[in-house]
């Protein structure tokens, strides 16, 4: 065996020994799922708490007996559906017209836009939470999508991408008579796939694990979303581990599976949220 | 539309520019502007909901009460603490796996997709499930496996009570969570040097040591600066893992500046303290990306 060989061994096998530890805590909580409640603490720190031995799906009915668990995925879907879709409407439009129009305040506004890219919404939360509880819209779907339909840093990676279109894509277009909109539908947005996907997959990844706001503004469980909801799960007693568990297999299915169909565009979404000055 | 065919079209668009960008301007002038500005004033009042005493403005006596307040301090040195540990730990191990990646090994793209798999993992799940894995006692996972690494010298703890081992052990899946984030954008600035480089690079003798230092780390600067500026801010930010862990326990050993404020809005209605809190949490998210823009100019000089 030569020496190159050999390195690349060593490099399978440091690759193999990360991914296991990436792995683990899924693993685990794909095992621990599907045990009788009391095992799973017991057999935790041994390495049974990856094998489901007796597995059975009695955890699962008792999160569908014990919770409201498609009352909270559908808010959870209805949420980020909502903040994700409008989202890209609003921005993308907002973008086209920063990138491709002449018009007074342009350079006044996108400067603000690049300004606000940097408030982080936690330095906002707390004037945000107090309006929404003045304006009685505590416990409401509005409190939890309309502050988050227009995003700076969504715009910002629209504006990156549609100033890189040549300017003939649109004046083919606009010498047919094309309205401003009509070129902005028919020519500027299926030319740019790309953009619309990673800016969906960023605000996704965002709302659909945001803790913080919806912790404050959701009372009751009626317009709770699924990582409220696992949270106050796992403090309602009795504890128990295989029906956390369970919740949680449930919660992150779906999106795995998603992941796994379209990973490589999760990932271009993510790298160019890092190609900006 | 109100977008006419005229004469003045192609110079002037501003109706259509202001129609365009208009929601998304008025969403964030009403949603993240204003909310701003008004942290910013009420942070120099002494506003409480449901307080008999009337609005006043009390200048900087907010911040000086907060500067005074032994658990807010002890929030604000866990933040920097985290950052100062988290940053480096996960940059380093983030950057090794993209480094392993980079190598045009078989199967890159499902490893490359395991390592990434926890982001898409909400926080508050990810937090849940490290509380059963840091359970105490030989029945916990991490107790169970630190045992099978030291061959049976480690004595089980409870770490999420341990005063000592909480914030490691909070910071510890942070890094499990965020290293494949930061992975996937080192990896794509890896794959953006030109091969040529290296091959100058063996050409006059450079050994892979020498070329990682003097071809790889200076390429991958802005990709590199990048993470760092979002990891640090993301430490700044930590809030789930504690309200749901440990709720800054034991003995403020897991407080954090954003635990801070919404406890002191939440569940004490201090409006105005905690708009000084969140006030200091984005003077340093500010200190912190001033000195990214700074390291990426440096880097265009140079270059």
């Amino acid at each position: 065996m030569n020496a190159s060989r050999l390195g690349r061994l060593g490099f399978y096998l440091a690759l193999i020994g990360l991914a296991l530890l990436f792995l683990a805590p899924l693993a685990m909580m794909l095992a621990g799922s599907l045990k009788p409640n009391e095992r799973v603490l017991v057999e935790a720190g041994t390495l049974s708490a990856f094998v489901p031995v007796g597995a059975s799906l009695d955890n699962y009915r008792a999160v569908f007996e014990r919770t409201d668990f498609l009352r909270f995925l559908f808010n959870s879907i209805f949420i980020t559906g909502t903040v994700v879709v409008a989202g890209l409407l609003v921005n993308a439009l907002a973008a086209y017209a920063f990138a491709r129009l002449q018009w007074r305040g342009r350079d006044l506004l996108f400067n603000l836009v690049i300004a606000l890219m940097i408030l982080p919404f936690e330095a906002i939360a707390v004037p945000l939470f107090y309006g929404v509880s003045i304006l009685g819209l505590r416990d409401t779907y509005i409190a939890q999508i309309l502050p988050f339909i227009a995003n700076a840093f969504s715009i910002y990676l629209f504006y990156s991408f549609f100033i890189g279109l040549p300017r003939e894509l649109e004046e083919a277009a606009s010498l047919d008579g094309a309205s401003t909109l009509r070129i902005f539908f028919a020519v500027i947005v299926p030319n740019s796939k790309p953009a619309f996907a990673s800016v969906a997959i960023l605000s996704f990844l965002t709302w659909w694990g945001s803790y913080l706001w919806p912790l404050l503004v959701t009372i009751g469980p009626e317009v709770r979303p699924l990582p409220v909801a696992i949270a106050s799960f796992y403090t309602l007693p009795p504890l128990q581990w295989g029906d956390i568990l369970a919740f949680g297999t449930l919660m992150v299915m779906p999106v795995l599976a998603v992941f796994l169909m379209f990973q490589r565009w999760f990932v271009r979404g993510v790298a160019s949220s890092a190609i900006k000055g | 539309m109100s977008a006419p065919r005229s004469r003045r079209r192609f110079n002037d668009q501003t109706a259509s520019g202001l129609l365009l960008a208009g929601p998304a301007m008025l969403g964030l002038l009403l949603f993240i502007l204003a909310p701003f500005l008004i942290a910013l004033a009420l942070a120099f009042t002494n506003l409480r909901l449901g307080s008999p005493l009337p609005l006043e403005f009390v200048g900087l006596k907010q911040f000086q009460r907060i500067f005074a307040d032994p658990d807010f301090l002890q929030a604000l040195s866990n933040n920097l603490l985290c950052a100062l540990t988290v940053v480096p730990l996960q940059t380093a191990l983030a950057l090794g796996l993209a480094l392993l990646l980079n190598r045009g090994l078989r199967g890159t793209v499902v490893f490359r997709t395991l390592f990434f798999m926890p982001v898409v993992f909400p926080m508050s799940l990810v937090a849940v499930v490290w509380v059963l894995i840091y359970a105490p006692g030989p029945d916990g996972m991490m107790n169970g496996f630190l045992d099978l690494v030291t061959l049976g010298a480690w004595e089980p703890r409870d770490f999420l009570r341990d005063p000592m081992l909480a914030m490691p052990a909070l910071m510890l899946l942070s890094i499990w969570q965020g290293a494949g984030f930061q992975m996937v954008i080192l990896l794509a600035g890896l794959q953006q040097i030109p091969h040529e480089l290296y091959e100058a690079a063996a050409l006059d003798g450079a050994g892979r040591w020498s070329q990682f230092r003097h071809v790889t780390l200076p390429q991958l600067r802005n990709p590199l600066v990048f993470v760092v500026l979002v990891t640090s801010i993301l430490a700044f930010r930590l809030f789930d893992q504690v309200q749901i862990m440990t709720r800054g326990g034991p003995n403020g050993a897991t407080t954090t500046v954003m635990y801070e404020a919404v406890q002191a809005v939440f569940t004490r209605q201090q409006v105005a303290r905690a708009s000084a809190m969140t006030v200091v949490f984005f003077l340093l998210v500010l200190a912190v990306t001033w000195l990214q823009r700074r390291l990426a100019r440096q880097e265009r000089e140079i270059g």
